[in-house]
């Protein structure tokens, strides 16, 4: 069976921490740009490989399922922005995937989930609330794609306590 | 973590095998994703050999942003459901998942003793989208996480199905 990596992500309840990265070759996005809305930030191992292609078509054509929570979704990852590119227009991706590659992984390190033997992130996902906390993390064993149950799950319980 | 089928088996699902069958498969598949078609005949073997010992239910996840005619398959083998014929249309769009276009479904369809009016009528008013998207949304929910992915008695089988894999798990349980 497959294990999980040896990484402590940041675990719910912690502040995330803030990071500014390059989305195109003169656009950068920043984390705070998103306060006040939930984020789900996706981070994967490398571009073009064959289960994080899955993980993130699966979690595209849940792109309008996230927007009813008001939810972004941000992909991560150490390639750097001209493979995102042309990542995201081969597999028809319609949200930011963020190069983490100078000074490289210094976001995952951030994050806790930096595979240093293997220079990648590990496929780990965080849900952040509108405050910047860290609400939900997981990560997944290598190899597996992690689905979107735990993405939603986190989403509704934000959602109830912004309703309660 | 494993995760669990959320979605109860129902009267709604499509399934081949006795309801009261020691043990039930489901899958959530997506007719035009390879690896569906490559796990198509080790389920239909897997079919044959357990008999009446096991339940197989097919529900639908068409991954569109991979897969751009994994929607109307999927709403075309409702369609033949509609009319009984759904393991039928389900057998013809895996046996032929490289030309899913929708001449060519409509070609397959004709191949079945359809009420073609009606099952083309079916598909352009878009009549199971709804059923589609709900069995989709039920595999999210369930921790489907790519295709094929498999249940074996409610839980989500995350070892290798390839090969003898998926009967090896479920011998096992059968004792």
């Amino acid at each position: 069976m497959s294990q999980s990596p040896t990484v402590t992500p940041l675990a719910a309840g912690t502040p995330a921490p803030d990071f500014t990265l390059p989305s195109t070759p003169d656009q950068k996005v920043s984390l705070s740009d998103f306060r006040g809305q939930p984020v789900i930030l996706a981070f994967y191992p490398a571009d073009w490989s064959p289960v994080c292609g899955d993980e993130l078509a699966l979690f595209q054509q849940l792109l309008p399922e996230f927007h009813r929570y008001g939810a972004e979704l941000i992909g991560i990852s150490v390639d750097g922005i001209w493979s995102h590119l042309a990542f995201a227009k081969d597999r028809g991706f319609h949200f930011p995937l963020l190069a983490d590659f100078h000074p490289k992984g210094a976001v995952a390190k951030a994050y806790g989930i930096y595979l240093d033997d293997q220079g990648e992130c590990a496929r780990a996902l965080f849900v952040i609330d509108g405050e910047g906390m860290i609400a939900w993390s997981y990560v997944s064993p290598i190899g597996i794609n992690p689905g979107a149950d735990g993405i939603l799950s986190a989403l509704d319980a934000l959602q109830g306590k912004a309703d309660s | 973590m494993a995760s669990h089928l959320t979605i109860p088996v129902g009267p709604d699902d499509h399934r081949q095998g006795p309801e009261t069958a020691a043990v039930i498969l489901v899958e959530y598949g997506d007719y035009e994703c390879p690896y569906c078609g490559q796990a198509f005949p080790l389920v239909k073997d897997l079919i044959r050999q357990m008999g009446d010992r096991m339940a197989f239910i097919f529900r639908n996840f068409p991954i569109t942003t991979s897969h751009p005619h994994a929607e109307l398959a999927a709403e075309a083998a409702e369609a033949a459901a509609a009319q009984g014929m759904f393991w039928d249309m389900h057998d013809l769009l895996y046996e032929h998942q490289q030309s899913l276009g929708p001449d060519q479904i409509l070609t397959l369809a004709a191949q079945l003793d359809l009420d073609m009016e009606r099952f083309e009528e079916d598909l352009t008013q878009r009549r199971f989208r709804d059923r589609v998207q709900a069995d989709f949304m039920g595999g999210v929910r369930s921790g489907v996480n790519g295709t094929p992915s498999f249940f074996i008695d409610g839980v989500r089988f995350d070892g290798n199905w390839t090969g003898d894999g998926l009967t090896r798990a479920i011998t096992r349980l059968l004792g």
